[in-house]
This record gives structure tokens, sequence and C-alpha cells, in this order.
């Protein structure tokens, strides 16, 4: 037994011995965490589960009813609807939040001083509450005593809320004017985070800013773009009080997303099988997008992406 | 152990605090003033009278009560005092086995019975068994007119139909809206539909979808109600952006009392709220009303009416015995006092109970009150609004075919075939 043997023995000794601590202590740092996800997610999934193989109002007895809630709801011209308007949601919302995001967070991400304080102002929309933000648009877009007919302007006393194409853009409008500072704070950090060589190695070869941000910024920015689309994506499946507050799924089903289907036929129209139904599908239809989004992003998301550099 | 002990007598605490708890009985009811003070202030007298019991009450904003309440009564902690509309939620309870049976204790005190409208016990009866007593004020909807408008037009309020048809342009010409409508509440709309039903086909055109009838929706007279509302909407008898109005906000009446538009359709509880918030316009006598103008060649009677025959009040049937006593004293002794009589009638609004027309005739609103009262006891048929007497599974689906119907994006027909479907439910 030679002594490099020797070293190399204890060491991996060592690693094992710290492993064993290491094993110790994790399962426990998970725990709070594993206990609401169970409590408050893996649990009430399995009720709404069962639930969607019943017939219940909410008020009465819980009867067992096999597939009718599945043959209600899979029958209903409304279903395909709703996952029409919950897709051109998500992807609408998508196409104008993203790029105005990487620009936004590009921007914020430099360290002048001005670029600090309005990276404070663009963060405000995020901290007010979904339906206090649709109670103040609903106001000021009212098209009797709302902004447009307060201040004359006649362009903004539409009828935002009453046609649909309208209703549809100013939904999207809103949500993106809510959320884009959140995606853009993550760009920001993004950016930070591509190193300063890359930048100056470009300079050296006489790349412009807009070069720059096309062969640097953005291919450095993929595992961003995919955390923030994953957020965006399985998000707007969750759209609900934003869009029950300002439109209420009108005009008649415009901006009927699935999330709102689901409320109005549970808690509504006391339909508690079909919602519960509807609940199921769209827990698959995130976790099939979240999955989706995963392999976009390629198989390993620890590979290096500054290989050469 | 240490550890646990508070714990425990945390629990312990959540669960006296809670409903269904033995000390005293609860009572779940609206916010919102001036009605919220006036129920409040019921409570606190019958609190005050009887020392021995004990009524604690919650309260709700309005959308907000619909769901809690019925979350509540799902879930076994519903109030002692259930504060409701009756008509199809009532029926959903019943169903449910959630609240008592008062029939009997009526019998016991036909005093209390007789001294209410007759007409109110309808929405609190399910198969000739009473599981509420009527409470509060009967509300009929109101065709309401701005008089300075129609003075600048030099036109009179439309007594029929075809009145009204020929009045849109002549009021669209001069840049007034004909009728204001918070579209967007959905129940706004339906009440076009109540009176046009009924004043087209009779009470037997609903009468017939309540009972269950195959195909009801399909009457003749329903289609041409329903043609007659779509004939309207593009007319532009309703103000302009009427779907983005919520009635929530009292929008809808802030355009009839800037004149903004002529008339509007809506409950009797609204003229409080004119009068609140209109300035001076109730007070200078700007406010006219009368019932829905009739129908040419219509079979149904002109004074019937539509809206809320009264509010109701049942009782938990999973309250303990004691708190049961409680809310059936509150019911005999509390409920519609005279202090608060008097105050509904102060608000504007006319209790459901008989012989109060000399009270009526010598309030400053004497009469809007005597009008109403006169309505809710000349009207041949006074029907409750359908979303209250339609069960809530089959009110939501009636609510969002009515929206679809005043954007124009369906037809009559298709409204027909699409509420035939969930006849019954």
């Amino acid at each position: 037994m030679s002594m490099t043997e020797l070293a190399s023995d204890s060491t991996a000794r060592g690693a094992r011995t710290r492993r064993r601590d290491h094993d110790g202590i994790l399962p426990w740092l998970a725990a709070p965490a594993l206990v609401f996800f169970v409590g408050f997610a893996a649990i009430p999934l399995v009720g709404v589960f069962v639930l969607s193989f019943t017939t219940w109002d909410g008020i009465g007895a819980i009867v067992p009813s096999g597939l009718d809630s599945w043959r209600s709801v899979l029958t209903d011209p409304g279903l395909p609807h709703s996952l029409l308007v919950t897709f051109l949601v998500m992807v609408v919302s998508w196409a104008v939040q993203t790029p105005s995001s990487i620009l936004l967070g590009t921007f914020l991400a430099g360290y002048q001083r001005y670029r600090a304080v309005l990276s404070v102002v663009y963060f405000v929309p995020l901290l007010l509450s979904s339906a206090a933000i649709a109670i103040a648009y609903k106001a000021l877009l009212d098209p009797n005593f709302g902004l447009g007919a307060g201040l004359g302007i006649g362009f903004l006393s539409q009828d935002w809320l009453g046609r649909p194409a309208l209703a549809f853009g100013l939904v999207i409008f809103v949500v993106s004017w809510q959320f884009i500072p959140f995606h853009a704070l993550i760009y920001q950090g993004g950016v930070r985070q591509i190193p300063r060589s890359l930048y100056e190695a470009a300079q050296l070869d006489g790349a412009g800013r807009v070069r720059q941000f096309f062969t640097i910024t953005l291919p450095q920015l993929k595992y961003t773009v995919i955390t923030s689309s994953t957020l965006m994506v399985v998000g707007s499946l969750t759209f609900f009080d934003l869009i029950f507050v300002l439109t209420a799924g009108g005009p008649g089903d415009a901006t009927r997303v699935l999330a709102l289907d689901m409320y109005k036929r549970g808690f509504q129209a006391n339909l508690m099988g079909p919602a519960s139904a509807i609940a199921v599908i769209l827990v698959l239809v995130g976790l099939a997008l979240a999955l989706l989004l995963r392999r976009l992003g390629g198989r390993d998301a620890s590979q290096s992406q500054l290989e050469g550099a | 152990m240490a550890a646990s002990v508070p714990l425990s007598l945390a629990l312990a605490s959540c669960g006296t605090s809670g409903p269904g708890a033995s000390s005293g009985a609860t009572y779940w009811f609206l916010n919102g003033q001036p009605q919220e003070g006036i129920r409040t202030g019921a409570v606190d007298r019958f609190n005050q009278a009887n020392p021995n019991e004990k009524i604690t009450p919650t309260t709700f904003q309005n959308d907000a009560y619909k769901t809690k309440i019925k979350t509540a009564i799902g879930a076994g902690q519903a109030p002692t005092i259930i504060w409701g509309w009756g008509g199809g939620t009532l029926r959903s309870y019943v169903k449910a086995g959630q609240v008592e049976d008062l029939t009997s204790w009526f019998d016991q005190n036909s005093k209390i019975k007789d001294r209410l409208f007759p007409s109110a016990f309808r929405a609190a009866t399910v198969d000739g068994k009473i599981y509420a007593l009527p409470c509060e004020t009967v509300q009929p909807i109101i065709m309401y007119y701005n008089k300075k408008v129609f003075d600048s037009v030099g036109a009179r309020p439309p007594q029929t139909w075809g009145e009204v048809m020929d009045l849109v342009p002549k009021l669209n010409a001069k840049g007034i809206a004909p009728f204001s409508l918070g579209g967007q509440s959905r129940w706004t709309n339906m009440m076009w539909l109540e009176f046009l039903f009924d004043r087209i086909g009779g009470p037997e055109v609903f009468q017939a979808v309540f009972d269950g009838q195959q195909d009801a929706w399909s009457n003749p007279a329903a289609i041409d109600a329903l043609t007659k509302v779509q004939d309207l909407v593009r007319a532009d008898g309703f103000i302009k952006g009427f779907s983005s109005i919520t009635a929530d906000s009292n929008a809808d009446q802030a355009l009839l009392y800037t004149g903004k538009a002529a008339m509007m359709l809506h409950g009797s509880w609204s003229y409080g709220i004119q009068q609140s918030q209109g300035g001076d316009f109730v007070s200078s006598g700007s406010l006219g009303f009368m019932n829905f103008p009739a129908v040419d060649g219509g079979k149904g009677d002109p004074s019937d009416t539509v809206g809320n025959p009264a509010q109701y009040l049942s009782i938990s049937s999973k309250a303990t015995d004691e708190q049961k006593k409680i809310a059936k004293d509150f019911f005999a002794k509390g409920v519609l006092d005279d202090e608060e009589i008097k105050q509904w009638i102060g608000s504007g609004g006319v209790p459901a109970v008989k012989g109060t027309q000399d009270l009526l005739a010598k309030d400053k609103n004497a009469d809007f009150l005597k009008f109403t009262y006169d309505i809710a006891n000349n009207a041949k048929v006074f029907a409750q609004s359908w979303d209250q007497a339609l069960s809530p599974t089959a009110a939501e689906t009636l609510l969002d075919n009515i929206a679809k119907l005043f954007q124009l994006s369906i037809t009559p027909q298709q409204f027909a075939t699409n509420l035939n479907a969930v006849i019954g439910q």
C-alpha cells in the first residue's frame, strides 16, 4: 500500500462521512416544505380527484356517480372554448411579456444610479393586489364616468369590457402591466451574472451593442428565459382574481379561462363534481407544460454555458 | 406535555367561538348601510330585552355572502339564523336537510303568519312546508325615469312596448340613452326578460320552466320576448357600453340621475341609493316611477310584477336546541318589531307587513312608498326573481345565456335550446 493510496483512501472516507452527515440533515431541512406541500397541495389534489367521480352540490351528501361529471364536462362545448381562451391568454401574454421583460431587465442591469431608481419604480405594480388593480382599471375605463369621459379623450371611451376582442386585449394588457416588473427583475439578475469578460472580448472584436445583445446576452439568458417562461405559462393557468374582478369572464364567455370556469361551476352553479374534473384537467395541463418547457431547455440544466470563456 | 397544554386550550377556544357552540345563537346577514344598521338594531334590542338569550351577528358583503353561506352550510358550520332570498337556494338547503321545518311553529303562532304579506310565503315554501320566516321589505322591480329629461325632449313616459320602441330613436337623436343598464351584473338584464315574458305570455310561461316542463323555453311567447329584447339592443335602446357597467358600483343609477339616460329598470331598493347619492334629484321630485309598460296584444296582466317578495330567515337544523329556541324567540319578538318597521320605512322600503299604510303616508317619501305598497298589494302575480326561484345550477346557466343574448352572440332559438337542456336541474 503506497502513500498515495492511503491518502486517497482517507479522503474518500472523509467524503463519505461528510455525505452521511448531509444525509442526516437534508431530509429534515426539506420537512417543513414537504409538510406544507402534502397538506395544502397533495391531499387536496387527491380529494379533488375523488370528488370528480361524485355528484355534490356543496351542501348535501356526496354521492358517487362514476364518470357522470367527466362525461358532462368533456361533452360541454364550454370546455374547448375555455381551453382555447386559456391557451390564448397564455401564448399572447407570454409573447407580450417576454420581449418587454428581457429588454427592461437588460436595461435595468446597468449599474447607473438612475436605473436603480427606475427599477424601484417599475416594481410598484407587483406590490398591488390583483383585485385592487382590476377595480382601479375598471373605474378608469368606465365608458361613462372613466378617464375617457372625464378628460374628453374619445379614444379611451370604448366599450372596453363589453366587446370580446377589447376585453381580451385589456386582460392581456393588465396582466402584462402587473407581471412585467417581476420578470424584468429575474432578467436583471440573469444579465448581471454574465461575465464582463465576454463583453470585453466582444468589444475588442468590434461588436456593437446590438450585436452584443444578440450574440452574448440573449444566448446567456437561455435558462433565465426558461425559468421565467415556466413561471409565466404555468402562472397564466391560474389567472383568476384579476379576470374575475375585471370582466367576470365576460362579455358572455369571451374571457372565461379554465380557472374561472371551474369556480363558476363549483361555487356559483353548485356543481362540485364537474368543477373538480376541470381542476384535474388544469393540473394535468400545468404539469404537461412544465415538463415540456424543461425538455425544451435541454436534458441537463446544469450544463455549463461558459465553455471557452 | 407542557407545550401541548396551550395548544389544546387554543383549539378549545376556537371551538367555542365558532358557530355551533352552545353560548347563544349566531346570525349572518349582509352589510351596507342603511340596511345593516337596521338589522343590527333589531338584534341589539332583542339582546337587551332578553338578557339570557344572546344573538351574535356577523355581516358580509353581498356577493361574498352568497358563496360563504353555501360553503359554511356544506361544512356543517352554518350560523343558527340563515339570512337569504328563499326560492331555489332555500330548496337546495331543504333537500340537504340543513334547515328546520317551521310549518308547525307557524301553526302555533298564527298571529305572526297573519301579519305578513301572504304573497311573501310562496318563496319560503318547499313542497307544501314552510322553511323560512319572511322578513324585511318587499322589493318589486320598478321602471324609474328622469322627469327633467322627458320635459326637455317633450315626451311622456311610455305606456306600451310600441311607445318604448318609438321613443328610442327620439332620445338617441338628442344624445340621451333611452335606458341605463348595468349589464355586467347579468341579473340586471334578466329583469327585462322577466317582465317581457309576463307581459307577452302571462305568468304561465315561466311557471312551466319552474315546474320542469320539457322545452318550456321554446314557448312562442318566450321566443317573442327574447326577440323583442334583442330588437331593443339593436335599436341602441340601452346605454352605449352597458356590458362594461356593473350594478354594484351604482354607475347605472348615476346615469339616470345625471340625465345621461332617460329610464332605468331596477329594484325598489334603488330609490334609497338615488336619494343618498343623487344630490337633490329625488328631493326635487325629478325621479319618476311606474310599472313596466304593457305589451300590445300580450296576455299578461299589466299589474303583475316581479322582484323579491321579502327576505327570508331560516334556522339551521345543525344548531343546538337552545340556539333554535333563541332563534324562534327572535322570530316571534325581534323580527319586524315596531322600531324596525319604522326604520325600514325611513330608508324608503315597504316592510313585508300588512296595514302599514298610515305609517307610509306620514313619511317624507310617501309617494314612492304608497306606489310600492300598491304594486305589491295589487299585483295579480308577484313573481320571484328567476335567479332566486331556480336552483343555483339552472340560475347560473340562465344568467350566462342572458349575457350572451344581450351581446347578440346567440339567437333567441339558441337561448331556448341551451336553457331547455337544464330544465328541472
